[in-house]
């Protein structure tokens, strides 16, 4: 910092914006390093399943297992095209 | 039955070596038997930073494969005669590190030593996972940098599902930050994670934290573990760390940024 940056003083704060990019893809790898195993598998084969009948992509499903207390919920969602 | 501590991070460069050394030396310095087994098979570095590279005659591979003894392959330190170095293979591969060979090696360590300090490779394949697979303790070394603390909640997730301790369901490996290459000026002025910041991101306790310091390169220009350097700033802080290692309260040190004179910030000086 020299004498013309101590007047202009917009000092951009680099450091805060490394700590939520953090935050944010550390909590998305957690969540995926709980996840059981056949997970992405059989993500995959759900979606083939799907393109039999429906034109979709592999990004319009997304498929989560949440772990709460005692029970666990699968969650199947399914993004369908608008010319359907 | 000594205690085995594996030094690891995932991300290469971060201080892996520089800590086995200075942590291990700095144990010895306080009476307790200790030996630093490097696991990095192919890429051996620690003979270097500890300054025993001419006296390497057999290593951890040679040990494992019966063709020498422990006592003909561990190098005792100079300066202290509480200290062991265990070298890894220079012409080997990962491979040649199988469990039951690794675990045969720490349960003969186990029996003289109090201490076992495993300095592991980078990355998270086969060495980094035997380095880390029997450890009690776990000291992980991060920098303040994005990639570096990331590696480290990687590797962290590996300790919690892969080590012994997680297969058998036993009390889980207890984890240490450390970290390292902290510069508080950059930190004062918002441009480098600070120790809180990483704190609240990986979430486990805080081991100690080592200034970035012309010290460290010194000593390993020299081959001796910085820890050896009792003026040094980053000596004194692997001590406090080796302090809270023995579970003894230390306050932290080298946390603020050294305040500059007016002539020097007019000068722009960092």
């Amino acid at each position: 910092m020299s004498i013309f940056d101590y007047f202009h003083n917009k000092k951009t704060n680099t450091a805060s914006l490394a700590k939520e990019r953090l935050q944010v893809i550390v909590a998305h790898e957690r969540g995926k390093r709980s996840q059981p195993n056949y997970l992405p598998k059989m993500q995959q084969e759900i979606i083939e399943v799907i393109k039999k009948y429906i034109p979709i992509d592999n990004d319009q499903v997304t498929v989560t297992l949440d772990n709460s207390d005692n029970c666990s919920i699968l969650e199947l969602n399914v993004t369908l095209p608008d010319n359907t | 039955m000594a205690e085995i501590i594996v030094v690891t991070s995932g991300k290469g460069g971060v201080g892996k070596t520089t800590t086995s050394a200075a942590i291990g030396s700095g144990l010895a310095l306080r009476g307790h038997k200790t030996v630093i087994i490097d696991f990095d098979v192919g890429l051996r570095n620690l003979d270097l930073i500890m300054g025993c590279e001419r006296r390497v005659v057999y290593d951890f591979v040679n040990v494992l494969n019966d063709e020498a003894n422990l006592n003909q392959a561990l190098i005792k330190d100079k300066r202290n005669n509480l200290l062991f170095i265990l070298p890894a293979s220079q012409t080997r591969d990962k491979d040649a590190l199988t469990q039951e060979g690794v675990q045969k090696i720490l349960n003969e360590l186990a029996e003289s030593f109090d201490y076992i300090i495993c300095d592991s490779p980078a990355g998270i394949e086969k060495g980094a996972q035997m380095a880390l697979y029997f450890a009690d303790q776990a000291i992980v070394v991060t920098n303040p940098e994005v990639s570096s603390v990331r590696d480290s909640d990687r590797i962290l997730g590996i300790l919690q599902s892969k080590s012994l301790r997680a297969e058998t369901g036993a009390e889980p490996v207890k984890e240490h930050l450390l970290l390292t290459r902290y510069n508080p000026s950059r930190v004062a002025d918002g441009e480098m994670l600070s120790v809180a910041d990483v704190e609240d991101i990986l979430a486990i306790p805080l081991l100690g934290v080592i200034p970035e310091s012309e010290s460290v390169l010194k000593a390993s220009n020299l081959g001796e573990p910085v820890i050896f350097d009792e003026t040094a700033d980053a000596g004194q802080a692997y001590s406090d760390a080796v302090s809270r290692l023995l579970c003894e309260e230390v306050e932290f040190r080298f946390l603020e940024a050294e305040k500059k004179g007016l002539f020097k910030r007019l000068m722009g000086a960092r």
